[in-house]
Formats: C-alpha cells, sequence, structure tokens
C-alpha cells in the first residue's frame, strides 16, 4: 500500500509538473482491468471467453472514443469456479499487479470472495456473471456493482409474467441445496402475490442427472408451470429430459435461471415455448444487433447478457475514470452511481446506493423451431419489464448500506 | 533403512537451511502463494504420517482439512475469537472427527479403509453443503483475518506469513517427533508387517486410532489456517477431489519421507497458480498426466528418488 501511494504521489509530481493535473490521479499512469471468468468449466459458454473478448471490446470502442491520457491495460485468469482460487488471484493482481477493477465473476461463491478483497484494498469490483442477490443485500458493500442481472430479477420476472399471462399453477422443480430453495421460495411469493397457485414441489439432489422421478411427480400434479428452481447442468438436464418424457410441450417449462447459451446449446426443440427471463437478447433493436454481429464475428456465437453486460460496465467505468481524471474507488464509484448508462445494453440504466445496476428486464419465450428464421433466432420477446418492476425494491433491501 | 546415518548427520543443517529459507522468503516471493503452499504442505504431511508411516490410505481427509476450516471460520467471524483460538478451536473439532472416522475405519484395512474414510467425508461435505450456518454452495465469506493475541494485525501479509509459517513449523515438529519416536518405529513395525506387530504383543488397533487422530488434528490446523489466510472456506476444501489431491502431492514429493509432502505440495500449487492463466480447467488433465508419469517412472516421488540417488553416490 505505502509503496503504492509512493508511485501515486510521484506520479503526481511528474505530472503536475509536466502536463498539468488532467489525469495526475490515474495511479501508474494506466487503467489495469482484470477479468476473472470461468475460462474453461460450466460457465465458460455464459462468460468465458466471450467475457474477456467483451472487456476488450469495451476497451478498444473507449481508447476510440475518449482518446484518453492515460493507458488501459487488461489482465484476465481462470477462477475455475473455486471461492480460493478466485480470492488468491485477486489478491495478487490487486497488491502486485495494480489491478484497479476486478470484472466479471461469475459464480456467486467467488464473486463474494473477491468483493470483500476488493473493498479491503480499495479497489472497485464489476460483477456481470454471478446471479445471487446476497452481493447487493446481506453482503453489499461500497465498492462492487452487480450490474447484469440477479436471481430476483430472473425468478420474479418469469414467474410474475407468467402467472399473469394465465399460467396460474405451478409446480416447482427445487435443487436441494441453499441456492435451489431460495430461488423456489422467492418464486413462489410471487406467483401466489399474482393470483397463482403453487400445487407443490419436488427437491432433487444437487447436483442430479436421472430427474425421471421428479418430473413425473411434476407431471402428475397437472399444473401448467413446472418451474426450473435450479442452475447449470441441472437445468439443462431437467429439460432435455422432460422433452424426452413428452411432459412439454403440454406443460410449459419456466426456467428460472437461464441463458442463451443454455438454449442454443440444448437446442429448440427441447427448449421451444419456454419462458424465461434475459437482461439483454442480441435481437432487441439496431444498436443491439449492430454490437451483437462485431461480437459474433470474433467469436463465432451470439453474446449472453453476462458478456453484453460485462462490455457495458467495463466502459461506463472506463467513461467515469476518464471524466473525474482519477481511479480512485470511491471517486469512480460516486462518478458511475451518479451518471446514468445510455448504451446498446442499457437505457437510463442507474446504479443504485446498495451497488445494484437497475435497467430494464425482458420476458422471452423461446420459438418453435419452425418459427426461428436465421441462425440465433431463438426468442419471442413477450414483454419489457420496466427497470423499477424488475429488481428488488431498495425498500426490501437487506443491505446495511441502505437505512430503511 | 539402514543407510540413514548420512541423513540423519546431515538433516539438522538441512532443517536449519530450510528455516533460514522460511524466513526470509516472504521478501523475495509473492507472500500469499508461499502461504498456500505452506497450508498445503503441512495438509500433505500430516496425511503422508498416516500413509506413508502407518500404511493406511484415507480417502478423506478433505473432511479434516475442510472441517476445520469452517470451524475456524465461524469461531473467528461469528464468535469473534482472536485466531490462535479458531485455529486451536479448528483444529480440536478435526481431532474429534478424525477420533470419530478412526474408531469406524480402522476396522477395516486396504481399500476398504480408503472407501469408509471417502463415505463418511462424502458426509460431511453433504452436511457442509446443507447446513445454513456454512453457507451452503457460497462458502463461509468474509472471514476477518483479525489480531493475533488481541495485540498483532495480521491484515498485514508479512505478519501472517510469519503465523502460518510459526503453524507449519510446530506442525511439522510434531509429525517429525512422532516418526522418530518409539511410537513411530511401531506405526512403521505395522505398516510392513501388521500380524507380526500383533504378535509381539501391540494393540494395532489403538496405535492406528491415534496415529489417525494425530492425522487428522494436524490436516485440521492446516485447514483452520488456510481459512485465515484466504479469509473463506468454502466448498472445495471438503469436496473429495481435495482428498484426492493430497495423495497426489504425497506421492510425487515422496511417500514416506519427511520433506517429500512438502516439496510435492509445492510442486503441485505452483503448477496449478502457473497454469491456472494458461490452461484453466486442463490444469487436472496434466496433473493426471503427472501422477501417471510418476506412478511409472519415479515411484519414490521427488525426494524419494533424490535419497536413493544420493545413497547410491554415497556408497560409491
Amino acid at each position: 500500500m505505502q509503496n503504492k501511494k509512493l508511485t501515486t504521489l510521484a506520479c503526481a509530481a511528474a505530472f503536475a509538473a509536466l502536463s498539468g493535473a488532467a489525469n495526475a490521479q490515474i495511479s501508474g499512469d494506466t487503467v489495469k482491468v482484470g477479468v476473472l471468468t470461468d475460462l474453461s468449466g460450466t460457465y465458460s459458454d455464459l462468460a468465458g471467453a466471450g467475457a474477456v473478448l467483451a472487456t476488450q471490446m469495451a476497451i478498444d470502442d473507449f481508447m476510440a472514443e475518449a482518446k484518453p491520457a492515460f493507458k488501459v491495460e487488461m489482465v484476465s485468469a481462470d477462477h475455475q469456479n473455486k471461492a480460493d482460487i478466485a480470492s488468491n488471484k485477486a489478491r495478487e493482481w490487486f497488491e502486485r499487479e495494480g489491478v484497479d477493477v476486478a470484472t466479471e465473476l461469475v459464480t456467486t461463491s467467488t464473486a463474494l470472495a473477491v468483493m470483500k478483497i476488493a473493498k479491503e484494498m480499495n479497489r472497485v469490483a464489476l460483477m456481470s456473471g454471478p446471479a445471487s442477490t446476497p452481493i447487493t443485500n446481506e453482503q453489499c458493500n461500497d465498492v462492487t456493482v452487480h450490474y447484469t442481472y440477479d436471481t430476483y430479477a430472473l425468478a420474479n420476472g418469469t414467474a410474475r409474467a407468467v402467472t399473469k399471462q394465465g399460467g396460474d399453477t405451478w409446480y416447482f422443480l427445487t435443487a436441494d441445496y441453499a441456492f435451489g430453495q431460495a430461488l423456489e421460495r422467492d418464486s413462489s411469493a410471487v406467483v401466489t402475490a399474482n393470483g397463482g397457485k403453487v400445487l407443490g414441489s419436488v427437491r432433487h439432489p444437487f447436483p442430479a442427472s436421472d430427474f425421471s422421478s421428479f418430473l413425473l411427480q411434476a407431471q402428475a400434479s397437472g399444473a401448467k408451470i413446472i418451474g426450473l428452481a435450479n442452475a447449470g447442468a441441472d437445468t439443462t438436464n431437467a429439460i432435455k429430459q422432460a422433452a424426452e418424457f413428452g411432459i412439454t410441450p403440454k406443460q410449459a417449462l419456466a426456467g428460472l435461471l437461464m441463458f442463451i447459451s443454455d438454449v442454443h446449446s440444448l437446442g429448440l426443440k427441447n427448449t421451444q415455448g419456454m419462458y424465461l427471463t434475459t437482461g439483454f437478447y442480441w435481437d432487441l433493436n439496431d444498436d443491439t444487433r449492430a454490437w451483437s454481429k462485431r461480437f459474433f464475428e470474433k467469436q463465432n456465437r451470439m453474446p449472453t447478457m453476462v458478456q453484453a453486460g460485462q462490455y457495458s460496465s467495463v466502459l461506463h467505468y472506463l467513461r467515469a475514470v476518464q471524466a473525474i481524471g482519477s481511479d480512485d474507488s470511491a471517486k469512480v464509484m460516486t462518478q458511475m452511481k451518479k451518471t446514468p448508462i445510455n448504451d446498446f445494453f442499457a437505457k437510463d440504466g442507474q446504479i443504485r446506493e446498495d451497488g445494484r445496476m437497475v435497467h430494464d428486464m425482458y420476458l422471452v419465450q423461446v420459438k418453435k423451431p419452425e418459427e426461428s428464421k436465421y441462425p440465433w433466432d431463438y426468442y419471442h420477446v413477450r414483454q419489457v419489464i420496466p427497470a423499477a418492476e424488475a429488481f428488488q425494491p431498495l425498500s426490501e433491501s437487506r443491505c446495511p448500506l441502505i437505512k430503511n | 533403512m539402514n543407510n540413514n546415518s548420512m541423513f540423519a548427520r546431515a538433516t539438522p543443517y538441512l532443517f536449519g537451511a530450510l528455516f533460514v529459507i522460511g524466513l526470509i522468503a516472504p521478501f523475495a516471493v509473492y507472500p500469499t502463494f508461499l502461504m498456500k503452499i505452506l497450508c498445503f504442505g503441512l495438509f500433505a504431511c500430516a496425511f503422508n504420517l498416516l500413509l506413508g508411516f502407518a500404511g493406511l490410505l484415507s480417502f478423506g481427509h478433505a473432511a479434516f482439512l475442510g472441517t476445520a476450516g469452517y470451524v475456524c471460520g465461524m469461531l473467528v467471524r461469528d464468535v469473534g475469537v482472536t485466531p490462535e483460538i479458531g485455529i486451536i478451536g479448528g483444529t480440536v473439532v478435526a481431532g474429534l472427527l478424525g477420533w470419530v472416522f478412526g474408531v469406524l475405519a480402522i476396522r477395516r484395512t486396504g481399500i476398504y479403509f480408503a472407501m469408509i474414510t471417502l463415505a463418511l467425508s462424502q458426509m460431511v461435505y453433504f452436511l457442509v453443503l446443507q447446513v445454513k450456518a456454512t453457507g451452503g454452495e457460497d462458502g463461509l465469506q468474509g472471514v476477518p483475518r483479525g489480531n493475533l493475541f488481541g495485540i498483532i494485525d495480521l491484515s498485514n501479509n508479512i505478519s501472517m506469513y510469519y503465523l502460518v509459517f510459526a503453524v507449519f513449523c510446530i506442525g511439522f515438529f510434531i509429525i517429525y517427533r512422532t516418526i522418530n519416536s518409539p511410537f513411530g518405529e511401531i506405526l512403521k513395525a505395522i505398516r510392513e508387517n501388521e500380524p507380526r506387530a500383533i504378535s509381539l504383543g501391540y494393540d494395532v488397533a489403538k496405535f492406528k486410532l491415534l496415529a489417525f487422530i494425530i492425522s487428522a488434528s494436524l490436516a485440521g490446523m492446516a485447514g483452520a489456517t488456510k481459512t485465515l489466510v484466504f479469509q473463506l472456506a468454502s466448498l472445495t476444501d471438503v469436496h473429495w477431489h481435495m482428498s484426492g489431491e493430497v495423495v497426489l502431492m504425497t506421492l510425487l514429493g515422496g511417500l514416506g519421507t519427511v520433506l517429500g509432502p512438502l516439496i510435492g505440495a509445492a510442486t503441485v500449487v505452483s503448477l496449478q497458480t502457473q497454469l491456472a492463466d494458461s490452461v484453466g480447467s486442463w490444469v487436472t488433465v496434466i496433473m493426471g498426466v503427472i501422477f501417471v508419469l510418476c506412478v511409472l517412472l519415479f515411484r519414490r516421488g521427488i525426494v524419494g528418488e533424490l535419497q536413493a540417488l544420493i545413497q547410491r553416490a554415497g556408497i560409491r
């Protein structure tokens, strides 16, 4: 720490003499962005190399638009979805390599670990990949931004909209651990609040590969909607097996935590008719299409909401640094919270006091195979969920930074 | 084993040199990385006490590492005790757990022993995943490093390093003393020929159980310290992968050698750290290849092969 301060001071002195105070407060004259993500495991499709590419695109675009006096560098590493590796790497980045901001951080356990270290070392953490709400509730801090989505937005968006559109009887297929149970609890509350009825639920072990008996129970319940309160491989396996058993399309599935990459790998045949909530769809409008095509050219896949959010969050961060001419965490955070986010990803997005970035979400339904006209044409956008409704209201916040 | 007099004479110098290296290392190498090596080194040494000297292959040592980590984390974070109490608490709980595991497992030998320990440690994994206090799949986050004895601030990496180094030295000393004691000799006798040890009148089960408890406690000590270093305890620590990793560390470094497990742990941790950026999860594949090569080509492990080499040179 001492060293860093000295370097900063030395730089400040040098620059004050040379070029005035414009960027006197950028440590080492370089803003260093660290991308800590899953580059090879379960989540590498939805975040991974695509998130690294998105970061590089954000940096390139920023350099072209702002022509800043400071340099921007990127480092990336694979945290393998393990909290201890993530914590180790983040610490090393902050202590030894002068990384100013740690980004992406898919998998909640890694995100929670890194945001603690960021707070301790007074750096910024931008979370695009992780899902869980504790990031902006019990565990919240003032250097973290939870950018793209969270389980509240996904589960509530899907449960509310589906119930209102007539899917008023639900049966939950729940992964038997804290995350799955929380997802089920939250979604059930929303279903009931909107006049729907929860007929029951069944818990499967985590992780599971054989869902047959659970799915048959769900089928026997006669519920119109089967809510999948699980994630990752559990969700995709359940969907595949539901199609094999002929449960879909008679009963509809609602994925409470799904990404376009899951739909892509499962195929439309297995996923048709499913409802899900997303923070971004590449085929929404000309802006999203233009950016996504650039992404596609390099990655050969359309971006997920995590990757698009990653671009947007890094760009927003860099613009904030440019605007105030400092990479001091507190100042940058203030600037980021003050400035609304307007780009292809979000319209009038805003970072709240608890670190939650709120923006419009989209309820989508997966197309039937015959409705899909071109590659990656997967979703009907059924409803835009306005920012104010999409996320957990501040009045329900359990974040100590918020005084209710 | 008889050609050990040369080693016996060289040993104090070797340990002295290593101790000095340990003292100055944090100024040359990144301290967090060193702390990780020391924690896993102690873990592997504890495991080696059981496998290398008593001939018991436990496949559930992650349970001790992880449980102690969680206990220490909860004590320090939720109860608010000082870190040294956290480490002691974690160690004691791991020892008790080792007693339970041991009583059940030592009734069987070989593959059955390994499977019983694996089954028990899977139960621990399940508990940790389900119980609310452990934070499930998010792990136990935000454990403060606190102040040692209420005075020394451990958030400084250098002071934290010296605590870890001290813990390692204590653990290592206990293991060294255990191996080089009549008790250790009996363990070796049991390893070499159990029926013979029984016929000589030793209560074999008692010795095995005691070795198991010591090993579990020290594994716990490593786990509790690791929690303080990384300020978190996660499912990785109780997962059976971890039980496998410690086998790899021990075999790679040299089964039944005193320093082997430390060298093995250092090798594995360095490889994992260095390769994490370049190849990601392929690390597991590379580790597998190394393991196969180790078993096929140099079965005595790094330290074991070195010792053999020196011995051969000495004879000439």
